[in-house]
């Protein structure tokens, strides 16, 4: 059995890919896109910890196995919003550069 | 394998239950009704909001857990889910002409502020970390479109797209910090959480969950999108959004903390009390320089998240109670200064400037008398609610060993009465402003002007009840 911080290690190295491009893209998709990223090196963990956890837990406790199918489901859910909005913003403004939307500033 | 039927207590989550049905029957109900009775949408989802608050106030002392300890039935979540639902209500009653006057008035309107109450309910009954991620999405989903609502207004879209980007964001950190207490203990479970030994995978899961409640209840630094948002948004949907999301964040960040993390207090209190004092002092002096009365009112938001932190850091009943009183008085005093300021607009027009303000005692003496209790209010004058709460919430620190952030607590409370007082300087003071006819104010936002001024008094004057039911308590 591979050890769990293999895992874990994957899932931060993961996590932080997303990061960096959530932070560095100018693009909305690409932004998204780095943020599902960081989204599902979560469900990496949650599934790894779920199957180290499992030996000492009851046999009904599915609780990381189904978190990570919540998060699955939500990823999508945002992906519906995030695009119908990018589309907005496209029509009305002609792109979907973050750096140029920027009508209020303090 | 045994299989067990898990105990389906409807009742403890009937609040919930009926909020989301009314939701489901606006939304449905938009399908079948003309243009012009999209009024009728509005009535109706008023209806299903007071239905869930006579349910909630069916749960007082029931003291329950149902759904396999995810959901809790305490006066905690009892007295944020009255809370919530009173915000809502004054929301409601505020949209009507307003969503008419600004042309955004749909079905989908009221049908996602439902579908994001639901998930506040939600949030401040649960009692398992998934349960508060879910209520959290719930809560921001309809939120992030509420906020482009206004979709031929480019500055609505732009803040729906920044709102969401920045959320989405935020709850990846969340969920992060979800999963590292879950791998570091083993369940989710708030209860079960406390009850494990504590180690470092714990703290630095806490540390995350710490960002993702942080950028809900826009605490520094990760304050960012506030002022962006609530000015773009348009105005009924940004003072929702001030007081409602701020009530379930905070109920379940108090939870949360208090309930699954007390064995790390040592380290959280620290860190809480250095974020508290630099949400004040940030977002009132940020407060003082702006022009514009929603971004003025965004980083008094900012400045009061930061008070309401000060409760938490005092910990204890004290705290509690006063955090959730607090949050009670803040959801009447913002929503009322919201409101006047809708109350105020002209068509699409709306009074944006401080310097729009000018004159108005003249032209609408009872309205600028209202305005004036509100933002005296938030200021924490005595006799209005405000102060009541500030008062409790500094009582509540000194008491637990925190005086000195009590101290600059009360510090930064001079410094706001500058910003909050200049909107009513130009009403009593200034000349009236050209291009400005005098306002004339809908029948229903007069009705909610009207019960959350009697709200603000009635929670100054006589604060001793709403103190004794925020301290219904906070169940384990």
């Amino acid at each position: 059995m591979i050890p769990l911080p293999f895992y874990l290690l994957l899932a931060a190295a993961l996590f932080c890919i997303g990061l960096f491009g959530a932070l560095a893209r100018r693009n909305a998709i690409a932004i998204l896109m780095g943020i599902e990223l960081m989204l599902n090196a979560v469900n990496i963990n949650l599934i790894a910890f779920w199957r180290y956890i499992q030996p000492a837990a009851p046999t009904w406790d599915l609780a990381g196995q189904i978190f990570a199918l919540f998060v699955i489901t939500l990823a999508a859910a945002e992906a519906a919003i995030a695009l119908a909005l990018v589309i907005a913003i496209y029509r009305s403004r002609d792109t979907v550069n973050v750096e140029e939307v920027d009508l209020m500033k303090w | 394998m045994s299989l067990s039927v898990p105990d389906l207590n409807l009742r403890i989550i009937a609040p919930v239950l009926i909020v989301a049905i009314s939701a489901l029957v606006v939304l449905l109900g938009e399908l079948v009704t003309s243009s012009a009775q999209k009024r009728g949408l509005g009535y109706a989802s008023l209806v299903g909001l007071l239905a869930a608050g006579g349910a909630a106030m069916g749960l007082w002392d029931a003291h329950a857990v149902a759904f396999r300890e995810m959901v809790r039935a305490d006066n905690f979540g009892v007295f944020l889910t009255l809370t919530i639902l009173a915000g809502a209500v004054l929301c409601i009653l505020l949209s009507f002409d307003f969503t008419r006057a600004h042309r955004i008035e749909t079905g989908e309107y009221y049908a996602l502020i439902l579908f994001s109450v639901t998930g506040m309910l939600l949030m401040v009954t649960a009692a398992d970390l998934i349960i508060i991620f879910l209520a959290l999405e719930l809560l921001s989903l309809p939120l992030y479109i509420l906020a482009a609502f206004k979709r031929e207004d480019e500055r609505s879209l732009e803040a729906g797209l920044k709102y969401f980007l920045l959320g989405a964001f935020s709850s990846a950190f969340f969920l992060y910090g979800i999963a590292l207490v879950y791998g570091a203990t083993g369940t989710t479970n708030l209860a079960r959480i406390a009850a494990s030994a504590p180690s470092e995978m714990l703290l630095i899961g806490a540390g995350l969950l710490l960002v993702g409640f942080a950028f809900k209840v826009a605490l520094v630094p990760f304050h960012w999108w506030t002022p962006d948002v609530y000015e773009g948004a348009p105005t009924t949907i940004t003072a929702f959004m001030s007081v409602a999301v701020k009530a379930a964040a905070f109920g379940a960040f108090l939870r949360a903390f208090l309930v699954a993390l007390p064995a790390l207090a040592m380290d959280w209190r620290v860190v809480l009390a250095i974020i508290a004092v630099l949400t004040m002092t940030l977002g009132n002096v940020a407060a003082l320089l702006q022009a514009n009365i929603k971004r003025m009112l965004a980083y008094s938001s900012i400045a009061h998240a930061g008070y309401i932190l000060i409760a938490l850091v005092a910990m204890g009943g004290a705290g509690v109670s006063a955090a959730l009183f607090y949050l009670l008085a803040y959801t009447l005093t913002n929503l009322g200064a919201f409101g006047a300021v809708i109350a105020l607009g002209e068509g699409e027009r709306e009074r944006l400037n401080v310097s729009d303000y000018g004159g108005l005692a003249r032209m609408q003496p009872l309205l600028a008398a209202m305005l004036t209790v509100f933002m005296l209010s938030l200021a924490g004058f005595p006799p209005f609610a405000g102060f009541v709460g500030k008062f409790l919430i500094f009582g509540a620190a000194v008491q637990n060993g925190w005086a000195w952030l009590a101290v600059v607590g009360v510090l930064n409370s001079l410094v706001s009465v500058y910003f909050y007082l200049r909107p009513v300087v130009a009403m009593y003071m200034s000349e009236p402003v050209e291009g400005w006819g005098a306002p004339r104010v809908a029948p229903l936002v007069a009705l909610a002007l009207v019960l959350a001024l009697i709200g603000v008094i009635a929670l100054g004057v006589f604060p001793a009840p709403a103190i004794a039911l925020a301290a219904g308590g906070l169940g384990r």
